[in-house]
């Protein structure tokens, strides 16, 4: 495969567009509200009417509004004169006929379709650079990919720039991790790339742990040739050629969807050996979780890839010195990888332009919770949190006032609703005690009990700790203890002397992430809603001898 | 993985050499295969063993070691270190209850409550019929549809405490 034929696959594609195409949402949210049965639906009623030459149906990647699934939206070529575009929300299978009314232009009444306003501000709001392509693309279709651009970037990357240019743009860019600590990728990129020749590795962490965060799935079910071809970018760029995605177990559809995507690439010679008639080989393949949520750090993903348990080890030294199996490898979040083909090409001043002076280009996030408007949002960096949560989401719904949104799942915090001007950037969230983290975005209203919510997150780290250190091991279960005190208004202020004390140890004792930033959900909720635990004390009724359990998990 | 012990041994190579002569060990042997018998696949090789069997038994354990030519105690190890392996036979139907944040701050504490009383069993456990087994899962990733539940691999977004009962009642109900 060289440009041309590229091109003319793309070319080809373009012009096999019918006069209106229908798409249906096949992501995971809009799947299990029902969007498969709305296609084969759809597919019978355009048949029976004889519309199929003329309507073509796409089964598309995620539309981003999911609570309103199943999703149909409806294109038409410019030079047809009607019906509207639109976009359907809560669609049913038995409402496919009333839909083929609507597209056959027979003067049908839409009674009972749910029409969305897809210039409302949900969508207007938003600014699309990472899933510029999902809901346009079909995800298990190459060709679909392809016609929108897939696979150019890695071109100009083979053949019009060599790898420390790649790297120079990405560092240029100013790029930064996407998983949650926000590291420089074009410095990861610049130490690997600067390590011996010999093997070396690209490995893309999918194993989206934090609950509440659905952003990954997402690209990865909606987009995965985007995800690919940013590894493959990765890879010239640093001088690897084996790369392997570790997805979660539980995400079967981004599993398979990513199973096919890389079959057909490999097919079209976009992966594999001589890739574009180049001497570059780059092969992946896929790895899946089974469930540990400290398998998102990254040594306990590469142990994990290698088919061990999934624990930590100290670094240094980092991955990118020595990784999986001992060589240099290079690990990127989903999002990160996903955002290396728009950088080339369109250059990493245009990518500079979106965002604020640190934290550049955009963020997606999984907006849920106590909110009208949930799903998928990519937002500029540095747009203020109440924008979000106001004007995208919708507000919280009737009879609820916000109380908190609770970013970086368990090891962020809650900011709470007088602080929602804050800036979305990773300094901004840092100083409030929270972090981006992946971008789960969880509304909270008055009826949302702040310590139930550290407790919940404490029992969650307690649950996932792998039990390597023992900071992090005993720690999350006496502080759980401690919560689950307070909780039932059996403690008293001592107690919470020692759980901040265990906060501090546990923080900086622990050998790994997951421990480090255990304590934050308890620290945040502390500094801005200490009166919700201090409202539970009883009176001290003497010296208490010891107020920690000592029996150890 | 160097273990001298295993590393002469045979390891199995033509079809159904599981004394039982069960089919599905044939499959397992072609999952093993595909894999070029590499140790690091041994969590894939897992994910297969699981799928064909439904849980993972001892014997089971032990024939992956063989087949991958790892120690018993670093396949027993590697297998109970992860969450979505099993070691007990699941019930007839599942339910699983996301425990996610999203489902969390919409009540999803008290679909399991609900079930719990409903079925007498504690998650993670399966009634002693063996007809329900009760689960929680960390977080489905669909949490525009806040609260999720699973029943028997279909996922069911924005459910309420009565529509869960309703649809245990129908599993314990049925063939009663």
């Amino acid at each position: 495969m060289d440009l041309e034929d590229l091109i003319a696959l793309a070319e080809a594609e373009q012009r096999d567009r019918a006069e209106i195409e229908v798409r249906v949402c096949t992501a995971a949210g809009c799947l299990s509200s029902g969007s498969r049965p709305v296609v084969s639906a759809l597919e019978r009623a355009l048949a029976d009417r004889g519309l199929t030459p003329r309507v073509r149906l796409r089964e598309v990647g995620c539309m981003r509004l999911c609570c309103e699934g199943p999703l149909v939206a409806m294109d038409v070529l410019e030079t047809v004169s009607s019906p509207e575009p639109s976009l359907y929300g809560k669609v049913t299978a038995g409402q496919a006929s009333v839909l083929v009314d609507v597209i056959d232009n027979k003067q049908a009444t839409t009674e009972g379709l749910q029409p969305i306003d897809s210039n409302g501000p949900f969508f207007s709001r938003q600014r699309s650079v990472v899933l510029e392509h999902c809901g346009l693309v079909e995800p298990e279709r190459i060709e679909s990919s392809i016609a929108l651009g897939a696979y150019r970037s890695l071109h100009r990357a083979l053949h019009d720039l060599n790898p420390a240019e790649v790297v120079e743009l990405v560092t240029r860019s100013g790029l930064r991790g996407r998983g949650g600590a926000g590291y420089p990728t074009g410095l990861k990129w610049a130490t690997v790339a600067k390590m011996p020749p010999g093997q070396k590795y690209v490995v893309c962490n999918a194993d989206e742990g934090d609950p509440g965060a659905f952003m990954d799935r997402s690209i990865l079910e909606s987009d995965p040739h985007r995800v690919l071809e940013g590894m493959a970018i990765a890879a010239h760029a640093i001088g690897a050629d084996q790369g392997y995605i570790y997805v979660r177990g539980e995400y079967p559809i981004a599993i398979s969807r990513l199973d096919t995507a890389i079959r057909q690439s490999k097919r079209l010679g976009l992966l594999g050996s001589a890739i574009f008639d180049s001497t570059f080989n780059f092969r992946v393949d896929l790895r899946i979780g089974a469930g540990a949520f400290v398998c998102g750090e990254e040594t306990a993903l590469i142990h994990s890839i290698e088919g061990l348990r999934g624990t930590p080890r100290p670094r240094p030294p980092y991955p990118a010195e020595s990784g999986l199996w001992g060589h240099p490898t290079l690990i990127n979040n989903v999002e990160t990888y996903a955002n290396i083909p728009v950088i080339l090409r369109e250059g990493a001043d245009w990518f500079t332009q979106i965002g604020t002076e640190h934290s550049k280009g955009t963020k997606v996030f999984a907006l849920a919770g106590k909110i009208r408007r949930a799903g998928i949002v990519e937002v500029p960096m540095g747009v203020p949190l109440r924008d979000i949560v106001d004007q995208i989401g919708g507000g919280p719904p009737e009879g609820s006032t916000v109380k908190a949104v609770q970013t970086g799942g368990p090891s962020g915090g809650c900011i709470p609703a007088e602080l929602l001007d804050t800036p979305v950037d990773y300094e901004s969230l840092k100083a409030l005690g929270s972090i981006m983290g992946s971008g789960g975005m969880v509304v909270m209203d008055q009826d949302d009990d702040m310590v139930g919510v550290a407790r919940y997150f404490m029992k969650f780290c307690m649950d996932e700790s792998c039990g390597k250190c023992v900071p992090c091991r005993a720690g999350t279960v006496q502080m759980y203890r401690l919560l689950d005190r307070i909780e039932c208004g059996d403690a008293t202020n001592d107690d919470l002397v020692l759980l901040e004390e265990l906060c501090d140890l546990v923080q900086h004792a622990s050998l790994c992430g997951l421990g480090q930033s255990a304590p934050n959900p308890v620290l945040s909720t502390l500094r801005f809603f200490r009166h919700e635990y201090e409202s539970r004390f009883v009176e001290p009724t003497g010296p208490r001898s010891s107020s920690v359990s000592s029996e150890a998990r | 993985m160097g273990n001298p012990v295993t590393k002469g041994r045979p390891r199995p190579t033509s079809p159904g050499t599981h004394p039982s002569g069960d089919d599905r060990f044939r499959y397992l042997d072609a999952a093993m295969k595909r894999q070029r018998y590499r140790p690091d696949a041994l969590i894939e090789v897992l994910h297969t063993a699981q799928e064909l069997f439904g849980y993972l038994e001892p014997d089971l354990l032990r024939y992956v070691a063989r087949g991958l030519r790892l120690p018993p105690s670093r396949v027993y190890g590697v297998a109970t270190f992860y969450h979505l392996f099993t070691f007990h036979p699941k019930g007839e139907h599942t339910c699983t209850v996301c425990t996610g944040t999203a489902c969390y701050v919409k009540g999803a504490d008290t679909l399991l409550g609900v079930v719990e009383q409903l079925t007498g069993t504690p998650p993670g456990t399966t009634t002693a019929d063996g007809r329900i087994s009760l689960e929680t899962a960390r977080c489905l990733g669909a949490c525009g549809l806040a609260p999720i539940v699973v029943f028997d691999g279909k996922v069911v977004g924005q459910i309420t405490p009565e529509e869960i009962v309703d649809r245990v009642k129908g599993w314990l109900d049925h063939g009663s």
